[in-house]
């Protein structure tokens, strides 16, 4: 028996042991995430992990199939709640024959304490646009138009499904810039990427989900450290075979000709007995792995971990 | 940003009058929209009404009065079948409805606000009509008028069930025009307010009565003492339509809702 966790107060959104299924198809299966005020947080995974199904329900734009979801200490569906949170989805849109302006003074006017109009357009870059009419937007203002929507209540909490979807490199560049300008001033940010440099650059917390299952929990350092810390290539003479590398701690072996290339949690160990098997280790080069090589270990662990898992793919 | 317990949330009564603004704004900027919505059935007075203006009809009605009436009825439903149906259909194409539902803003605001826009744009057409109407010379006295616009919106509001489903249905903005079209214009033709029903054929005679719109046409010729059936039987009719409609659209705006957020 496990026992079912309980809301605790203060949190700003919390799933419990969250179950979602669309008819037969499962989307989530046990979550658990507490998130406190003021961190930062990106929801990692492939398409298709659950990273939009875990956002409309802490929204409550969705219902669980079982467990508990609480926004702010209150049900997600709650207009208090609501009035604390700005919005960014993957999929919406706005009324595109009303202008700029005018959209961001209707959202505003949903909210309780919202910023002034000017201070919105200003945020998000709008301030050349205002006037014009949304249908005549390019797809990236329309992300900020967007963005706006969600900053203009003045929300504590930020939630952003996949914001830079659809962004050019200057554009995204741009609004990591925005977003981590907003989430310095102690407000909550939750967002949902594919982008690992995104996640990296942004978030103080990364949580990665994979098939609807919580795979990893951390800040992005550890979660690199956690699973390869270091990737390790070199060349050796004579080429070395897969059967010279059993017994050692290392993952991800890769062998080119005289090429060889591993990631490891303990590379100085690894070397050191290497180093004993005799090994003419020339142009070693040793360095942190990134989130993307730490994510792909990841969700292959876990496939391998689990053959069926695989199949269904 | 300000922090935890004084965030109560926007008074009901603000967001809604935000929400109503929203909407009329939406129908203003939209310039062919209104002006099909306002100026056909004008146009129609002016084909069907004018050249008979002053010719009087047995209840001792003048044929500008009766067409007035009738046209008023089509004008009203108009707004409320097309307008607010595909209006919704749009917002549900556009995704709009999704943003909505993540927001402060309650789900039943943004619905009230769209029937609440649909009626007022509805009054409009018909008050544009009326007045045309008056000042090509249709003379009435001035309680009628008053009563006509009064009967003809509270005729009308049963359509906003049927644009509502219509809206609710029309999974896309192309479909809602179409389904639109197909529903209510065979419908004003069977009702007798856009040819009397004496000039149709006898199988639509017998139909006509079994009509909503058959039943706003009564209410507004009652209003300017045309009518052939008493304005009670109307009255009660109506508000039967209007339950009729109105599970409808509810039974339509809960399949939609069931997809998207259960």
């Amino acid at each position: 028996m496990t026992t079912l966790p309980s809301p605790r107060p203060g949190a700003a959104v919390q799933l419990l042991d969250v179950h979602k299924s669309y008819g037969r198809a499962v989307a989530l299966r046990g979550v658990s995430v507490i998130i406190q005020p003021g961190e930062v947080v990106a929801m990692l995974g492939p398409n298709g992990a659950g990273k939009t199904t875990a956002i409309s329900l802490m929204l409550g734009m969705r219902r669980p199939s079982a467990g508990r979801v609480r926004l702010f200490d209150r049900d997600p569906g709650d207009r208090a709640a609501r009035s604390r949170c700005g919005v960014m989805l993957q999929e919406s849109g706005v009324n595109d024959v009303l202008r700029v302006r005018e959209t961001v003074a209707i959202f505003r006017a949903y909210y309780p304490h919202p910023l002034p109009t000017k201070r919105v357009l200003e945020l998000a870059g709008l301030e050349d646009v205002a006037t014009r009419t949304i249908s005549t937007l390019s797809g990236g203002q329309r992300q900020r138009v967007y963005y706006a929507l969600a900053i203009c209540g003045d929300p504590e909490a930020l939630f952003m499904d996949e914001p830079t979807a659809g962004m050019d490199v200057e554009s995204r560049r741009a609004f990591i810039g925005d977003v981590r300008r907003y989430a310095s001033e102690g407000r909550t940010v939750i967002l949902s990427t594919h982008y690992l440099e995104e996640a990296d650059q942004l978030a103080d917390r990364v949580i990665v989900i994979d098939r609807g299952v919580i795979i990893a929990d951390d800040s992005p350092a550890a979660i690199k450290s956690r699973v390869a810390s270091r990737r390790v290539t070199f060349t050796v003479t004579p080429s070395a075979t897969a059967a010279d590398f059993v017994g050692l701690p290392i993952s991800n072996l890769e062998l080119r000709d005289q090429r060889v290339r591993f990631h490891s949690s303990h590379p100085e160990e690894a070397l050191a007995a290497g180093f004993r098997r005799g090994w003419d280790i020339r142009n070693l080069e040793v360095v942190g792995a990134d989130l993307e090589e730490a994510f792909v270990t990841l969700t292959a662990n876990r496939a391998s971990d689990h053959p069926q898992n695989r199949a269904a793919q | 940003m300000r922090l935890g317990a004084d965030t109560s949330p926007v008074a009901i009564p603000r967001l809604l009058s935000v929400q109503i603004r929203a909407v009329l704004l939406g129908y203003w900027r939209i310039p062919l929209f209104a002006i099909f919505t306002i100026g056909l059935p004008v146009m129609f007075f002016a084909f069907f009404g004018l050249p008979h203006l002053h010719q009087v009809e047995t209840r001792h009605v003048s044929v500008g009065a009766y067409i007035l009436a009738s046209l008023g009825a089509y004008a009203v439903s108009n707004v409320l079948v097309y307008n607010v149906g595909i209006g919704q259909a749009q917002t549900r194409a556009r995704k709009l409805d999704l943003l909505q539902r993540a927001s402060p803003l309650p789900g039943w605001i943004a619905i009230a606000a769209t029937m609440v826009g649909g009626l007022v744009l509805a009054t409009c057409a018909l008050a544009v009509l009326l007045l045309v109407g008056a000042l090509a010379g249709v003379g009435l006295p001035l309680t009628h008028w008053g009563l006509l616009i009064v009967a003809l919106v509270y005729g009308a509001v049963p359509m906003l069930g049927l644009g509502l489903t219509i809206g609710y249905l029309g999974s896309s903005g192309n479909l809602a025009p179409a389904l639109a079209s197909l529903i209510y214009l065979p419908m004003a033709f069977a009702s007798g307010i856009l040819i009397p029903l004496n000039q149709m054929p006898s199988i639509v005679r017998t139909i006509a009565p079994y009509l909503p719109l058959y039943q706003v046409g009564q209410l507004g010729w009652n209003a300017v003492g045309a009518a052939n059936e008493s304005a009670l039987r109307a009255v009660l009719l109506t508000a039967v339509w209007g339950l009729v409609l109105g599970a409808l659209a509810v039974y339509a705006y809960r399949l939609d809702q069931r997809r998207k957020f259960a």
